[in-house]
């Protein structure tokens, strides 16, 4: 089954934009996050990943008829963001939360385990 | 209809094979509504073929066999997206003799883990082990726990999703994830127990069955889990509990404490059981929680009287249980237990610390055992207030006027 493990902060922004410029400078170098992503990929199980800028800088597209609305700004004003993700293809959901447990995230983070639903029309476009 | 051999043979197959045929569908197909669905249509089928045949030599295999075409046939007939393709790739003939010849336990015990996931909400895992591993009416459990029978339906509805779309399985967890699971599970099994045990509200006739239910269940596991010692400490601290139960309330349904209790009513056999079950989980050395409190419980259940009881060893294990899961409560506990070894002082010295926190400012039991230590130190006037309060604090209209009686008489 594929799986999303959503990796969220519930820090305050500036703590926030602290997470997501410290994982851009440790991008230069390998950590602990580069060590997990080679272990889930020599694991046979890791289908993506990413790592998503501030959410301050997110543009919302809204549906309004047929409008297109652009503007300035996540969806929806909330204490939690959306830092980034992965998604992994393993048997079962037990699987998914010992991924999501390794995880080197940090007090204050949390890591949302989500299913993949299958065997949908769309997919079949993908192979 | 008539009432006859064959239908009750029924009902008996029924409450002791439906658990075992679902959790079998289950596994096999990935999504416990489906199963629940192709039973359903199994036992039908039973209902209106033994009656005139009689119940097959092998009942169980029967309703299995029948249970797993009918989910075949539904899966033909809607070609529902909900089933993993690999496992109807399975579906042949010789899948139907393995599911005959497959042991039923280990497929219970498979469900078991599934309703009791921690992925699951804690207030659902425990009706859906009444019901899937019980085999409890969503009626009965829904009258037990004073929810509405919709709302119960509701959040089992819920919880099946859960279960088929985020991929919980049905089967015994890896041996890495075994023991933290177990946890989950032994929390569960003793819930429903004490959800019996403590009567908290709700029809007492149904409240004594969730013991029996909560028993069976330990049985259940036990039996499937032998090495595990404190399964077999949950048991046992079950057993012992139960051994009191026709001692515990008296005539008016008015519970009866432990010191007025007539222990020639306590159960010998189920006391019998207890300490046989107990002694073996602790000679293999692996001590817990629930192996602990069984411990205690079977020294109130070797005393001859409350006087004759070994207070002090009872305090120590209190001591024990509070170091490894440290809960005011525990603390409590131990409170009475050091008032009967060492006096009514050394036990009120261990109850300041969680009168002062008023982390149990609500808790009846707290307020009664600061009474009844009071009144032996001497404080009287002290005692009646404390009496007043547990009396204030108790849920339970019987349980309440008892501490109300011992208010006026203090």
């Amino acid at each position: 089954m594929k799986y999303a493990l959503l990796i969220y902060t519930t820090a305050a922004a500036e703590e926030y934009a602290a997470a997501v410029t410290a994982g851009r400078q440790a991008a230069t170098g390998p950590g602990p996050w580069t060590e997990y992503t080679q272990a889930a990929r020599d694991a046979g199980v890791l289908l993506g990943a990413e790592q998503l800028t501030h959410t301050e800088t997110a543009t919302s597209v809204r549906f309004r008829g047929e409008d297109r609305l652009i503007t300035d700004g996540p969806f929806m004003e909330t204490k939690e963001h959306l830092l980034g993700f992965y998604l992994i293809d393993v048997a079962d959901l037990d699987a998914a939360l010992d991924w999501a447990g390794r995880m080197p995230v940090r007090e204050g983070q949390i890591v949302e385990v989500r299913a993949a639903l299958s065997g949908m029309a769309w997919q079949k476009v993908l192979g | 209809m008539a009432e006859g051999p064959g239908l009750s043979d029924l009902e008996h197959a029924f409450r002791a094979e439906w658990g075992a045929v679902v959790a079998t569908l289950a596994r096999r197909l990935g999504d416990l509504q489906a199963a629940e669905d192709a039973a359903a249509e199994a036992f039908a089928a039973a209902a209106a073929a033994w009656p005139e045949t009689g119940v097959p030599p092998n009942p169980g295999g029967w309703l299995t066999v029948t249970a797993w075409r009918k989910a075949i046939d539904a899966h033909r007939a809607t070609r529902a997206a909900a089933v993993d393709p690999r496992v109807l790739s399975e579906v042949t003939a010789a899948e139907e003799a393995d599911v005959t010849g497959k042991p039923l336990g280990d497929d219970r015990l498979g469900m078991i883990f599934a309703c009791c996931h921690p992925a699951l909400a804690l207030e659902v895992r425990v009706p859906m082990t009444l019901r899937y591993v019980a085999g409890l009416t969503t009626k009965e459990i829904a009258a037990a726990f004073l929810v509405p029978e919709a709302t119960l339906a509701q959040r089992l509805v819920r919880a099946k999703r859960k279960i088929r779309e985020s991929g919980i399985r049905f089967e015994v967890p890896a041996s890495a994830r075994l023991a933290e699971r177990l946890v989950s599970v032994r929390t569960v099994v003793y819930l429903v127990f004490n959800e019996g045990f403590a009567a908290t509200g709700g029809d007492a006739l149904i409240r004594g069955e969730l013991c029996e239910e909560a028993i069976w269940l330990g049985r259940l596991l036990h039996s499937l889990l032998p090495a595990d010692a404190e399964t077999a400490g949950l048991l046992a601290l079950m057993l012992l509990h139960h051994s009191r139960a026709a001692a515990r309330t008296g005539q008016s349904g008015k519970p009866v404490p432990l010191a007025e209790q007539d222990r020639s009513r306590w159960d010998a056999a189920l006391i019998a059981e207890g300490t046989r079950l107990l002694d073996e989980a602790l000679a293999r050395r692996s001590p817990g929680t629930y192996q602990l409190q069984a411990a205690i419980a079977a020294l109130h259940a070797a005393a001859p009287s409350v006087t004759g009881t070994d207070w002090p060893q009872i305090a120590l294990l209190y001591g024990s249980l509070a170091r490894l899961d440290p809960s005011p409560v525990v603390t409590v506990n131990r409170a009475v237990a050091v008032g009967m070894a060492d006096g009514p002082l050394a036990g009120l010295a261990v109850l300041e610390p969680v009168l002062a926190s008023g982390a149990l400012d609500g808790y009846a039991p707290l307020h009664a055992a600061h009474a009844s230590l009071l009144q032996k130190a001497g404080y009287s006037e002290r005692a009646r207030g404390a009496w007043a309060r547990a009396a204030e604090t108790s849920a339970v209209p019987a349980l309440r006027d008892e501490l109300l009686r011992r208010h006026e008489n203090s």
